[in-house]
């Protein structure tokens, strides 16, 4: 069923003062809209919860990547096309290019932007395990200021987030610590473009002396919400890399994930797919 | 196809004035700010080169180029193009690519229309337009794509005819056409 398109109002504030202003004096009335690409699927398929919206694609605020000696601050209107884009990103922080290139097509890439990733907290969004590895911080703003929050914690549940109906993502956050860290990354779908992951994959280790000095293990599709395995993050750390180690981790991230069966995969399926990602990674880690 | 929720007396939006450039030409589009570029092209203009698939962002089927960037109209509001250039696929053919030395002539195809036509990359059609705006937005950017390449850019754009080998090979000959002494690249 399709919605009907003069119920719903879309207008551009000039800058963004304005935007939050409005948050402010009528809260969950307005809401943020960028790319389209999460909203316009649901008002085409006649479910866009909200009716009134405020464009923020236009604004300078929220745009651009910058770069200190401790981040990497990204605006929260960078596209995947921008974060494909970026050199330092490349270099750095990989698993955010990467993510990037497998959300959607050039079109999507184009027009889906960061922020939005993060607001529509999907479980089966392409960037957050990536963010979540890099342990990213977001820039909440409103009208009566802004705050810093870790990434890890931000949701509450399925498809829910701390973000306050007046407040609007700004910025993300990564600091410049990953020199040294082994980086992986894999998202399964059901193609190798335009897919919903059934489960995607972003992990990071430290080796020290052949053993396991630190490791971040965040995975998409297989909980209500992207999740980082601390307990099997737990069970590496310490342990070198044999084949005993690898089972240990793998029952505990058994345990650790909740997939479930729906349109896109079984529980079953995902769950033999995590633990096979995991084994994945622990080889690469070895190589 | 005519809407079938029931409009809300209380939240009904104004229509606004759309000033943009559609191929070249400075056009003023009238409609709701929430409307889909893709109805918007289509109706007013009667640009219906521009087709709907899916609705929903998956087949590249509406795909036009907004400010230079390939997007999919379908999910791309009325509003949000407001002072934008875009190019549609009517304003392929004969229209100032750079993909040659020279401007094309009135009507004059593509090298990459000639190319589908050639190679047999069109089939019933539907898919054609957002698959040529693909290719030549891709070839914008890289002259030079390699086969990866290539089959990146039409990865958004589906096609239920003809398996993509013609339409892949469409887009090879395409870069051999505009590029002939250029080294492929694999």
């Amino acid at each position: 069923m399709r919605s009907y398109v003069p119920a719903y109002e879309l207008q551009a504030p000039r800058d963004l003062s304005d935007v939050l202003e409005r948050m402010t004096r009528e809260p969950a009335v307005w809401k943020p809209f960028a790319g389209g690409t999460d909203l316009m699927v649901l008002l085409e398929a006649g479910k866009l919860p909200h009716r009134r919206f405020l464009s923020i694609w236009k604004l300078a605020e929220l745009r651009g990547i910058e770069e200190t000696p401790t981040y990497v601050t990204l605006g929260a209107l960078t596209t995947y096309t921008d974060l494909r884009r970026n050199e330092v990103l490349a270099r750095e922080f990989p698993l955010l290019c990467r993510a990037a290139a497998e959300t959607g097509s050039v079109a999507t890439q184009n027009r889906g932007t960061l922020g939005g990733n993060i607001a529509n907290a999907s479980p089966a969004a392409d960037s957050p395990p990536a963010l979540l590895v890099y342990e990213a911080a977001l820039e909440l703003v409103s009208a009566g200021g802004s705050r810093w929050v870790p990434y890890h914690g931000f949701w509450t549940g399925y498809k829910q987030t701390g973000l306050r109906a007046d407040e609007l993502i700004c910025r993300i956050r990564l600091p410049r610590a990953t020199h040294g860290w082994r980086q992986y990354y894999r998202k399964v779908g059901t193609r190798r473009a335009q897919a919903i992951s059934k489960v995607c994959f972003a992990a990071a280790a430290r080796i020290d002396a052949g053993r396991i000095a630190d490791a971040r293990i965040v995975l998409g599709s297989v909980a209500p919400t992207v999740l980082r395995a601390i307990e099997t993050e737990k069970a590496l750390r310490g342990e070198k890399l044999t084949p005993a180690s690898l089972r240990a981790a793998q029952e505990v991230l058994a345990l650790e994930i909740a997939p479930i069966d729906d349109m896109r995969s079984t529980a079953r399926y995902r769950r033999r797919v995590a633990l096979n990602l995991l084994a994945e990674f622990c080889e690469m880690l070895s190589a | 196809m005519p809407d079938s929720r029931e409009p809300d007396a209380h939240a009904r939006a104004r229509k606004i004035r759309v000033h943009c450039e559609i191929n070249g030409r400075a056009t003023t589009l009238e409609t709701y700010p929430m409307a889909r570029l893709l109805d918007v092209l289509r109706e007013q203009p009667g640009l219906t080169g521009t087709k709907e698939g899916c609705g929903e962002g998956e087949c590249g089927a509406c795909a036009v180029e907004l400010d230079g960037a390939l997007v999919n109209s379908c999910l791309v509001p009325a509003m949000q193009a407001v002072g934008a250039k875009i190019r549609t696929i009517e304003g392929v053919a004969g229209g100032n690519s750079p993909l040659r030395g020279e401007p094309l002539h009135d009507g004059q195809l593509s090298a990459i229309q000639q190319a589908f036509l050639t190679h047999g990359g069109a089939q019933c059609g539907i898919c054609t337009p957002g698959m040529i705006l693909a290719a030549t937005n891709l070839l914008e950017r890289n002259p030079q794509p390699s086969d990866a390449q290539i089959r990146e850019g039409l990865a958004g754009n589906l096609c239920r005819c003809t398996g993509y080998t013609k339409i892949f090979e469409s887009v090879v000959a395409a870069c051999r056409a505009t590029r002939p002494h250029a080294e492929p690249r694999r």
